[in-house]
């Protein structure tokens, strides 16, 4: 499958790599195993994206504004992708599913959703989900699903500059002072529990042979890289118990409902609108 | 080049004066740069109140970019599609990249953004009045990027061939950005109103609340504008205040024609003989004082900017401390 480019006043991506629209217009169909899996990582990168937008003109100094914003951009981005693919499963549009959709349909990871706290616990954050994301895409581009693949490269090259920020950040921040350490250190220690959902094996994946990445097989790489940035950044890896309810679920969080109240506020208020 | 005289027009400007040159030959390159209508460079001699303007006027507008950011960022988390976020998003973002542009040109004038910054945050500079203004509706997020930025390209594009490089420079980078803001202003408002009864109402509303704070963007008219003609003198601006009100509202009228919607201007009427469209008069009581911080958000953006600088002051330390670390790593390292 080729996705031909096409000039648009709104298209962000370049060249002949992947956008919503294409996907929309390709006449590509999932099926309904593929649209669920598809869902879990849309709505991974919805709720991150969302989060982070928060920064946006909040952040410590206007390279982090940018920086940050352009990460959230990122995460908004790839939502639009594996909704819009999903959809095709069952006629519904990108916006149907983010906006329409209640708060037990959806099936982010609660990492994904945790607030954002200071930067220290943003960067806590980023550092663990783009080792996470950074290993699920670099499997998932080899994914026998064409549509899959192609929006996995796409991702991945932007998940490379994430985990490049994060790590930096993770450096800075654990060398640099210890007021900094200690900000970080804790960041860890809030983000820590929800690590084990990252890597649950969720429905439809065992469906999927060939087509999605088993989460769990991810986790030894990502382990392994995530606890050397954590020692060369002078920190310490949490040992503390993983939170019950890791099932993308969303049955055991309280924050994916704060979220969609805000995201969805205006969307719900004028259903049919388009904007 | 030892006499003030102006070097003759078609011929291009000397030489600069050597290093330790009199005070009468470097203002006299300067005066020619200016007659020439040349570029006005870093490592030019100035007349210290050309700096000081330049300075001010950059280091406003530079405030008015970051400051810009809150009233969008406002929708960001609540923007009906995920393509409008993602647009929002993307043009918030440019905002902040057109303040470290603009900081960067502030800074070849000898000032360093920390001061510049400092200014901001003290309440000494200014920044456009239009951003102490609520963003209520999303319909605002339309009416902001047409008319506001709209404004501002009115303003920019001849500030591109402003006489201080860096500064003209920077205006070329920023102007492209701006047209896709206010298309994207554009499109938002074109969709409110061809959308629903409660869509349109949203779109007018927004505009009527905009237009004349938008107008007011090219500050006072002309007659109360004493320092303009010394900016017009020095190349740094090219038209007046009431002529590039003028020029907008020459482009506003028939693309808000377009948009079916109203500009809150019932005197606005096509004037045969100037060849313009006459509009009344403007509230300029309700800008001075929302210049004098009784506008209905100067404080709270403030608060915003003030609590974003305090609360990044630890990462910021961090970030220094590690890269003085590193330096010195490295210079152990060399010496070894
Ligand atoms: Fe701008
Ligand atoms: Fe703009």
């Amino acid at each position: 499958m080729s996705y031909a480019s096409f000039e648009s006043a709104t298209r962000h991506s370049e060249g002949e790599s992947i956008i919503a629209e294409d996907i929309a217009t390709s006449g590509v169909q999932a099926s309904e195993a593929v649209a669920r899996y598809a869902l879990a990582l849309g709505d991974d990168a919805l709720m991150l994206g969302q989060r982070l937008a928060h920064w946006i003109s909040r952040a410590p100094e206007l390279e982090e504004d940018i920086a940050l914003g352009n990460i959230a951009l990122d995460l908004i981005g790839h939502a639009r992708f594996f909704l819009t693919y999903a959809g095709t499963a069952w006629g519904k549009t990108e916006d149907d599913l983010a906006y329409f959709r209640d708060e037990e349909e959806f099936r982010s990871v609660r990492l994904a959703e945790q607030e954002n706290g200071d930067f220290g616990q943003t960067i806590a954050r980023q550092l663990i989900f783009s080792y996470y994301q950074y290993e699920l895409y670099t499997e998932l581009m080899k994914s026998e699903d064409p549509t899959l693949a192609a929006i996995a490269a796409k991702a991945l090259k932007e998940v490379e500059y994430h985990q490049d920020h994060a790590t930096a950040w993770a450096l800075r921040l654990g060398i640099g002072t210890e007021e900094a350490n200690r900000r970080l250190q804790e960041g860890l220690y809030y983000m820590w529990p929800y690590i084990d959902e990252l890597f649950y094996d969720f429905e439809p994946v065992a469906e999927l042979p060939g087509v999605a990445v088993v989460p769990s097989t991810l986790r030894a790489r990502f382990e392994e890289r995530l606890h050397a940035t954590i020692a060369e950044a002078q920190l310490q890896v949490p040992d503390v118990p993983q939170a019950r309810g890791g099932d993308r679920s969303g049955v055991m969080s309280e924050h994916r409902g704060h979220i969609l109240t805000e995201l969805q506020v205006l969307a719900r208020a004028h259903p049919g609108a388009t904007w | 080049m030892t006499s003030t005289e102006k070097t003759p027009t078609l011929s291009p400007v000397a030489d600069a004066p050597a290093a330790g040159a009199s005070h009468e030959a470097e203002q006299a390159y300067f005066d020619a740069l200016i007659t020439e209508d040349s570029r006005v460079e870093p490592r030019d001699w100035m007349p210290e109140k050309y700096r000081k303007t330049l300075t001010r006027q950059v280091s406003q507008h530079a405030h008015s970019e970051i400051i810009g950011m809150q009233p969008e960022a406002n929708w960001i988390t609540r923007a009906p599609s995920l393509k409008r976020k993602a647009i929002l998003m993307a043009k918030v973002q440019d905002e902040a990249g057109h303040g470290l542009y603009l900081y960067s040109a502030a800074e070849t004038l000898g000032t360093p953004r920390h001061v510049l910054n400092e200014q901001l945050l003290e309440g000494r500079a200014k920044y456009s009045s239009i951003f102490n203004y609520p963003a209520r509706t999303w319909a605002d997020m339309g009416a902001i990027g047409w008319l506001v930025d709209g404004a501002a390209i009115c303003n920019q594009v001849p500030l591109c061939r402003a006489s201080y490089g860096p500064y003209g420079r920077a205006m070329v980078r920023i102007c492209k950005e701006e047209s896709f803001h206010q298309r994207q202003g554009w499109e938002i408002l074109y969709e409110l109103s061809h959308g629903t009864e409660a869509q349109k109402k949203m779109a007018q509303d927004a505009v009527n609340r905009f237009y004349g704070p938008a107008l007011q963007m090219f500050g006072p008219p002309d007659a109360d504008s004493p320092n303009s003609q010394q900016s017009m003198n020095w190349n740094i601006k090219r038209f007046s205040n009431d002529e590039l009100r003028q020029r907008f509202v020459d482009m506003m009228v028939p693309q808000a024609e377009a948009l079916g919607l109203t500009l809150p201007d019932p005197d606005i009427k096509w004037n045969e003989e100037r060849g313009h469209y006459d509009y009344g008069p403007l509230d300029w009581d309700e800008f001075h004082s929302v210049i004098q911080g009784k506008g209905p958000c100067n404080v709270q953006r403030m608060q915003r900017r003030r609590a974003a600088h305090d609360e990044g002051a630890w990462v910021r330390e961090a970030a220094a401390e590690y890269a003085r670390k590193n330096a010195e790593q490295h210079a152990e390292l060399m010496g070894a």
